[in-house]
């Protein structure tokens, strides 16, 4: 068809038009940022292990990102996180924080539809896929691991 | 020292994601689904224990981390417990997180408002 | 051969008042001098958004039938869209006029939209005063199309900045002002574009399709204009469309520019440019108009673009269609002064920043 054909020519010089940016700045933004909060949570998590050296490390590890889950929820209410965001990329939405961020995000966004309608109904619309995958992927591991 | 490694290892899995965004133009949607998936197999094919065990916060601090205490969750359930331990234990191991996520955001979302740009 | 879409008009309805209402981001931007109004936040001491671009909307309305120095009895109907689903800001700014109302929707095209159906309107005999208003806000666009403000993520370089701002302008055969002599409407092209985050390039080929059927159906070239100006296509849709118009023969020379592109500094940093219904609405009724009266400008044809799409159809798989109406703007040239010695009389008419303080 003609206008298929036309319609790829636009799309393959559109691709070529389009201003290519250094990716490494980037890159080392995302690198930097990411590394600086796992970092973080290190810190937490050994503060906790040696404030409370009978805790067993799995609960230690589930405080430790309830702590980090707490900050990032803060900071995404104060107006910063996206700000580091915004500079970090993948830095700042790969880590637990940015779980955080894509829940509080939208609550706070939604406010004005209501309670109900606005923070809860919309909580999910970022996060939502993740839980669901996670959920489900986990589940049929589960299953898998049951049968072997 | 093992800070080092962490701050490695965590900057490196964050790389990743930001070369996701860059070279295939995700969304942030995507790029937690693409990681919680990654954590998922990881612990499916019991790699994630030994990884962690220098990693550290470095691959727990990741949304990988919480893919792969899903699993877990759902492997030790379906050990334990069969049939319904892989429906619940998935849920029950990172319940702590997803419940926190919450809570937080549903008190924020009550003191704050979002910012325009 | 194809059908004209062009309209000549016989009366050339004019221009006879206007007004643009920016956020302060936007009253940094480039165009800073020529807007009426600044405000000092974008809620607008409004609770939502939302709310606040209705506000917009009614100040811009008010603005521009209080610089046209009609009384708000004078006009017959009023012609407004915006970007919001059901057009809600324009739909709900009209509850507090008391004329007759056309929504109209077409995307970031709507102003010349609303000013080709005005002009035929009074062409046509049919009213005598129309106002025509469009604007979008930053925020309720962010939220409808893209992300909640606080994600942190990052935008890709293509991606466009919506402009929190509304215009208005009146249009009437009395008075004095700028002319509207041709109006072309375009058609709406899809070359298969789907990418959101790139706007330019999924309208580019609609301003290209208006721009030649312009050309054709008024035998003009981009030589009888003093500035060709395209709504927000962005730097790189504005790129794309010299290309394109090149391959068919017409050359863009420097009388070309485009809103989105020329309305933020580079230090603001707003990677493609501007974009949405305000970008166009308030740069044609606040530089534009203002050139053309002076006579600086003395001939424009104004085509901004539109996207018309949504976020359901995009995530469906469906391409993104645009939009382009051009509108001929001509300077008044026996009655350039006019306008200015009737307005130095009157104290309504305000270029400074901030003097308007409410909206009623």
């Amino acid at each position: 068809m003609d206008e298929k054909k036309r319609n790829e020519a636009y799309n393959r010089y559109v691709k070529a038009k389009i201003p290519k940016t250094k990716a490494w700045p980037s890159l080392f933004n995302s690198f930097l940022v990411g590394g600086i909060i796992c970092c973080i949570g290190q810190g937490v998590n050994d503060l906790i292990m040696l404030w409370f050296p009978s805790m067993a490390e799995q609960t230690a590890w589930a405080y430790t990102l309830i702590v980090l889950i707490f900050i990032a929820s803060f900071l995404t209410g104060i107006g910063v996180y996206d700000k580091i965001g915004k500079f970090a990329g993948g830095g700042s939405i790969v880590p637990i924080t940015g779980f955080s961020n894509s829940i509080t995000s939208p609550a706070l966004e939604f406010k004005h539809e209501g309670i109900i309608y606005g923070i809860f109904v919309k909580m999910f619309t970022i996060a939502g896929p993740v839980i669901v995958t996670g959920v489900v992927a986990s589940f049929v591991v589960g299953l898998i691991y049951l049968f072997i | 020292m093992y800070y080092l490694w962490v701050f490695l290892i965590g900057g490196f899995v964050c790389m990743l994601g930001q070369m996701l965004i860059i070279y295939t133009n995700i969304t942030s949607a995507r790029i937690l689904v693409t990681f919680v998936l990654i954590g998922v197999a990881l612990q499916a094919f019991n790699v994630f224990a030994p990884i962690s065990e220098f990693a550290k916060a470095g691959i727990n601090v990741p949304i990988i981390g919480f893919g792969a205490s899903l699993a877990k969750g759902a492997m030790a359930g379906a050990q334990s417990k069969g049939l319904i331990g892989a429906f619940t234990g998935g849920l029950e191991a990172t319940a702590g997180g997803i419940a926190a996520a919450v809570i937080f955001a549903f008190i924020f979302a009550l003191i704050f408002k979002s910012k325009t740009k | 051969m194809k059908k004209n879409q062009t309209v000549k008009f016989r009366n050339k309805p004019r221009i006879v008042g206007s007004y643009s209402i920016v956020g302060p981001k936007e009253g940094k931007g480039n165009f800073a001098p020529y807007f009426n109004y600044v405000m000092k936040d974008d809620s607008f001491g409004e609770d939502s958004y939302e709310k606040a671009e209705k506000k917009m909307f009614e100040h811009a309305i008010v603005g521009a039938i209080e610089n046209a120095h009609l009384q708000p009895d004078d006009v017959n109907l009023l012609l407004a869209g915006d970007l919001l689903n059901q057009i809600i800001s324009s739909s709900y700014a009209a509850r507090n006029f008391n004329y007759a109302y056309l929504g109209l929707f077409g995307a970031c095209s709507t102003m010349a939209e609303s000013l080709a159906v005005g002009a035929s309107l009074i062409d046509g005999g049919l009213f005598d005063t129309i106002v025509c208003a469009t604007g979008s806000h930053f925020s309720t666009a962010e939220r409808q199309f893209r992300f909640p403000l606080e994600l942190g993520n990052q935008r890709p370089p293509t991606s466009q900045w919506t402009v929190t701002g509304a215009g208005s302008c009146v249009l009437s055969n009395n008075g004095y002002g700028p002319r509207i002599t041709m109006a072309t409407f375009g058609r709406v092209i899809d070359w298969g574009i789907n990418d959101v985050n790139d706007m330019g390039a999924a309208m580019a080929p609609a301003a290209m399709d208006t721009m030649l059927a312009h050309f054709r159906d008024t035998k003009t070239t981009p030589d009888d204009y003093d500035l060709i100006v395209t709504g927000d296509l962005g730097k790189l849709g504005s790129e794309i469309l010299i290309d394109l118009m090149e391959d068919n023969g017409v050359k863009l020379g420097l009388n070309y520019n485009d809103c989105g592109q020329m309305y933020y500094t580079r230090n603001q940093n707003m990677l493609s440019g501007g974009s949405g219904c305000g970008c166009s609405a308030t740069v044609l009724n606040s530089y534009i108009i203002d050139k053309l009266r002076k006579g600086e400008l003395k001939r424009v044809l104004f085509m901004p673009t539109g996207a018309l799409m949504s976020t359901t159809a995009t995530q469906q798989g469906e391409s993104i269609p645009g939009i382009c109406h051009a509108v001929v703007i001509e300077c008044d040239e026996e009655n350039v002064d006019k306008y200015y010695k009737k307005v130095s009389t009157s104290t309504a008419y305000k270029t400074t920043k901030g003097n308007r303080k409410k909206g009623e």
